[in-house]
């Protein structure tokens, strides 16, 4: 039982007026204690929908989590849970932070009251003791001056601090487990590297394992310790980051890994930019969602959907070229040496 | 998993597919009439108010009696709606059912040249408020704070008072004369907002011209806005005329409108209730059908809800 | 703070100050002067006596000057068809009355249009939904005269409940209460339900339910806060219903307040009181525009605070 996470054969679904939309379709993970997983993809793949549906805050009737999902949370079902155990779960167990810091924070609450709502309801503190907690929870999200910052509202505060104090609001409780939906993606650069410093930091002193999704493999890369490539609400390839970065398999991977700019590379390359869009996620799909858009689709790709082939204890990919008949392509890996060498 | 070897040769991207999108492409003009025609109390209201229209129109010649035709018969003053009069008779005799749609023609037409007139006045002021900006524009619209921070109805009692106004123009003049201020601030506001935008920077940037611009972007963008709030102006100027009639400052005899008439029967309501309930349900239908609609073209324009 | 508070004074003093001057001139602009429908009747001499009274015998400037001295002072000259009552006394005399009709009017449409706004988006799409936005819907359909008209009938003609019109008891103000409180229901109605459904779409309702807080709780504490805020801004217009809706109700209920002479004196072609009363009304409203201004900026700590990012 040392898994804090398992997501079985997560499916959700948006109705629209168009028909189903199926955005996740059939999502399988684990995530260790103290492990941080990234969610990696382009807009639109599915990765903030998983994210938000291990919190079950997907909204009947317009969104809806399928039968058959499997949600276990340290021996617990979180698709099975009632109100009162969702809300233990959330805040107390399970917290997140999201893409824009401008928005959601409350707007006509004080800073302090909005962590402090969590210990009330957790933690049975007092409110003179919550206070007290939340000036240390600002202090130690490195905010300057927390006495007096804790009586502030949002709007005084500056985009980076406003994500320093969301990260304090979720980590308030001490949960196990932080979901970070691109919580960079608003700010200015020189500050997301200080989010990131922060948000390591964090993983370090509270033990808290984190879910992190993002577009930006640049941000991944030296955060977490294994990524899942998302594409059209399915995991085409995960792994270690090492394996990822330095082994990664699928085409997709391969492109993604390619538009990202490096400023290790001496050559001067232009940047790849990955042509056409994801699918429509109101279709059925039927084949690997990447066909046509893949460098390497065969003619087996746009018929039948790949299996995932194992290719290591930690390293899983879906794709046709990994089939004993399909032809051996050079990788990413080895035409990056070609050019550079 | 037997699959033949020939499936695995590389046939490359299809990025001319890959750019297909599967979803029908919808215009937005096309886009809005689906989404009001989804709204079904939007189209009641729509029915209801070309009904409303057809009436005025032939309405009057439908009795046999002209409006302001006197039944001299004593048995007819202030009778019961019948066979012979449809919607009964006033207290000197006449037609009430010819009345009604007569006096609808004054206020469907008071309803529809005010808010015209105020939405003509109130783009151009915002428009030019908006183009100029700077000292212009802080000027413009001081202006138009001080005028609507004076209560209208108010503006309009004065005004009617001053003018004595005994025919159909000076009652509209006194209903529009401040009326345009919200038109001209929402149309203000609107531009200066989409001026800043991306899209119009883009525009800029790619040297369109600036009368290109005005045309495909800022009026198309507009516009939604301005239906909207004509929409909802015109019940208000049929209700403000109702409440100068009713008070003795609106349409004066022989004209007559929806409010003039209930303000009649509100005399001898309680002798004669039927008299007032006509005029009333006319007033209370027009002003629901365009607060109805107004509800769905806002919503059917409102890019937020494009799914 | 203090600078946004002098400066909305100032504003208001200069409002107050062009609607009384509008209003002179245009008043005295009528063609023929306030006084010739009465004057005809009267012997020369005492015609004069009479045009010096009022002063009308100046150039129209002086008599301007003069009129606005007064009203500083409060005063806002005589009625001029019933000599010797003054508009100011006219004023303290009958606006208590119109008072007690109004104020109770509008706080109880504040509250049940809060109530019912509420109610609807919580309900959102079920019946107790369809039946608040019934109400609201007829509420700003329905003119306030076809309301008063249908309860008299009802509750008076129909049931002998309560009395047609009249004053002096509670009983009376009963039916003109209900009707002038029900526009302000109906637009309170409407627009807490947008907002609150606006504000269940916000990213930081999202937040909450992260933290783990009950529906409830997030409605208490979240929704309620920012959705309620913002509709303190129409609370000027509904005074301004409230105003309008009075002139209506006070003369079809026979109520013996300021609307009622209002109307009484247009019909009357008491142009000093028409005058008067209008510049009344027009201050009236303006301080309460800034009372709520003012209000508003107390209570809602986005600009409270001035110099916020946004």
């Amino acid at each position: 039982m040392d898994k804090l996470l398992q997501v079985k054969d997560l499916r959700v679904s948006f109705n629209t007026y168009a028909g189903e939309v199926k955005a996740v379709r059939g999502v399988n993970f684990e995530l260790d204690r103290g492990e941080t997983l990234a969610f990696v993809g382009e807009s639109g793949c599915g990765k903030t929908v998983t994210a938000k549906a291990i919190l079950r805050l997907h909204q009947p009737p317009f969104a809806i989590i399928k039968e058959g999902t499997e949600i276990i949370f340290d021996g617990q079902d979180v698709m099975k849970m009632d109100k009162k155990e969702l809300q233990h779960f959330r805040g107390n167990e399970c917290s997140m932070i999201f893409q824009d810091p401008m928005t959601s924070l409350n707007p006509t609450m004080t800073c302090g009251k909005q962590i402090m709502e969590g210990l009330i309801l957790h933690r049975n503190m007092s409110k003179q003791e919550a206070r007290k907690e939340a000036i240390e929870m600002l202090r130690l999200v490195k905010i300057p001056d927390p006495e007096k910052r804790v009586d502030e509202y949002p709007h005084q505060m500056s985009g980076g601090m406003r994500q320093r104090v969301m990260i304090a609001i979720a980590l308030a409780c001490q949960p196990q487990l932080l979901i970070a939906d691109e919580p960079t993606t608003a700010l200015d650069v020189t500050i997301q590297a200080q989010i990131m410093e922060l948000l390591r930091e964090m993983k370090e002193k509270l033990h808290v394992a984190i879910i992190l999704v993002t577009h930006d493999l640049g941000v991944v890369a030296n955060f977490a310790d294994r990524v899942q490539i998302m594409y059209a609400g399915q995991v085409v390839e995960r792994g270690t980051a090492s394996e990822i970065f330095y082994n990664s398999q699928h085409p997709y991977t391969w492109a993604l890994l390619s538009s990202a700019p490096r400023l290790a590379t001496e050559t001067k390359q232009e940047l790849y930019a990955l042509g056409g869009t994801p699918p429509d996620l109101l279709l059925p799909l039927e084949c690997c969602p990447f066909a046509a858009r893949c460098e390497y689709c065969m003619q087996i790709c746009r018929e039948q959907m790949p299996e995932e082939t194992v290719l290591s204890d930690t390293h899983k990919i879906s794709c046709w070229l990994q089939h004993p008949e399909a032809p051996k392509v050079k990788s990413f890996y080895e035409r990056q040496a070609k050019s550079n060498g | 998993m037997n699959i033949p070897k020939e499936k695995f040769t590389i046939v490359g991207s299809q990025n001319s597919e890959a750019e297909r999108i599967a979803r029908p492409h919808i215009s937005y003009f096309k886009d809005t009439m689906r989404r009001l025609k989804e709204s079904k109390t939007a189209m009641a209201a729509l029915v209801i108010l070309i009904l409303l229209l057809v009436m005025v129109i032939i309405g009057p010649y439908l009795s046999g009696y002209a409006f302001e035709e006197i039944d001299t018969r004593p048995e007819y003053k202030n009778a019961p709606p019948s066979s012979e009069h449809w919607f009964g008779t006033d207290k000197l005799g006449r037609d009430m059912f010819s009345r009604v749609w007569q006096a609808g023609r004054v206020s469907l037409a008071i309803g529809l040249v005010g808010a015209a007139v105020a939405a003509t006045v109130g783009c151009i002021y915002g428009g030019i408020s908006a183009y100029c900006g700077g000292k212009v524009d802080t000027v413009m619209m001081r202006i138009v704070e001080v005028i609507t921070s004076i209560p209208y109805l108010i503006v309009v009692i004065l005004l009617s008072v001053v003018l004595d106004s005994k025919s159909l123009g000076t009652l509209i003049l006194a209903l529009t004369i401040t009326g345009w201020c919200g038109t001209a601030r929402l149309v203000r506001g609107q531009i200066l907002q989409l001026k800043s935008q991306e899209f119009v920077m883009a525009a800029q940037a790619l040297g369109v011209s600036p009368m290109r611009i005005i045309v495909k972007h800022l009026i198309p963008n507009t516009m939604s806005t301005i239906i909207v709030s004509i929409t909802f102006a015109i019940p208000n100027y049929i209700f403000s005329e109702a409440f100068l009639s009713f008070i003795g400052l609106g349409v004066q005899p022989p004209d007559t409108s929806w409010g003039a008439l209930s303000s009649a029967a509100q005399a001898q309501f309680l002798f004669y209730p039927y008299q007032l309930f006509f005029p009333s349900l006319m007033i209370a239908l027009t002003m629901l059908s365009f607060t109805l609609l107004g509800d769905g073209l806002r919503d059917a324009l409102d890019p937020k809800l494009r799914k | 703070m203090l600078k946004f508070i002098l400066k909305r004074l100032g504003y208001m003093l200069i409002t107050i100050f062009c609607i009384a001057t509008v209003t002179f001139f245009l008043m005295r602009s009528i063609p023929g002067d306030p006084l010739a429908s009465i004057a005809q009747t009267l012997p020369e001499q005492t015609r004069a006596n009479y045009y010096a009274k009022y002063g009308l015998d100046q150039p129209l400037f002086v008599q301007y000057l003069s009129y606005m001295k007064n009203l500083v002072r409060l005063d806002f000259g005589d009625s001029i068809v019933h000599p010797g009552r003054s508009v100011s006394a006219v004023i303290a005399e009958t606006s208590p009355v119109s008072g007690i009709v109004g104020l109770p009017a509008l706080f109880i449409g504040l509250v049940l249009g809060v109530i019912f706004g509420i109610i609807a988006a919580l309900f959102k799409n079920k019946w107790p939904d369809y039946v608040v936005m019934v109400i609201a819907i007829l509420g700003i359909t329905i003119p306030v005269f076809v309301l008063a008209a249908l309860l008299q009938y009802f509750f008076a003609v129909k049931l002998h409940w309560l009395p047609t019109s009249g004053w002096g008891e509670v009983r009376h103000m009963i039916i003109p209460i209900i009707v002038l409180s029900f526009g302000t229901i109906a637009t309170y109605a409407r627009y807490i339900k947008s907002s609150m459904l606006d504000t269940l779409g916000q990213d930081y309702i999202l937040t909450a339910r992260v933290k783990g807080l009950s529906e409830t709780a997030i409605i208490r504490r979240h929704v309620l806060r920012n959705s309620i805020l913002p509709a303190v801004t129409l609370l000027s217009a509904r005074i301004v219903g409230i105003f309008t809706g009075s002139f209506v109700i006070e003369r079809m209920f026979a109520i013996p307040g300021i609307g009622f002479y209002y109307i009484d004196s247009i019909n009357n072609y008491d142009y000093s009181m028409t005058m008067g009363l209008t510049i009344f009304y027009g201050a009236l409203f303006v301080i309460s525009q800034i009372v709520v201004d003012i209000v508003y900026v107390l209570i809602d700590p986005r600009i409270r605070l001035g110099g916020g990012s946004r």
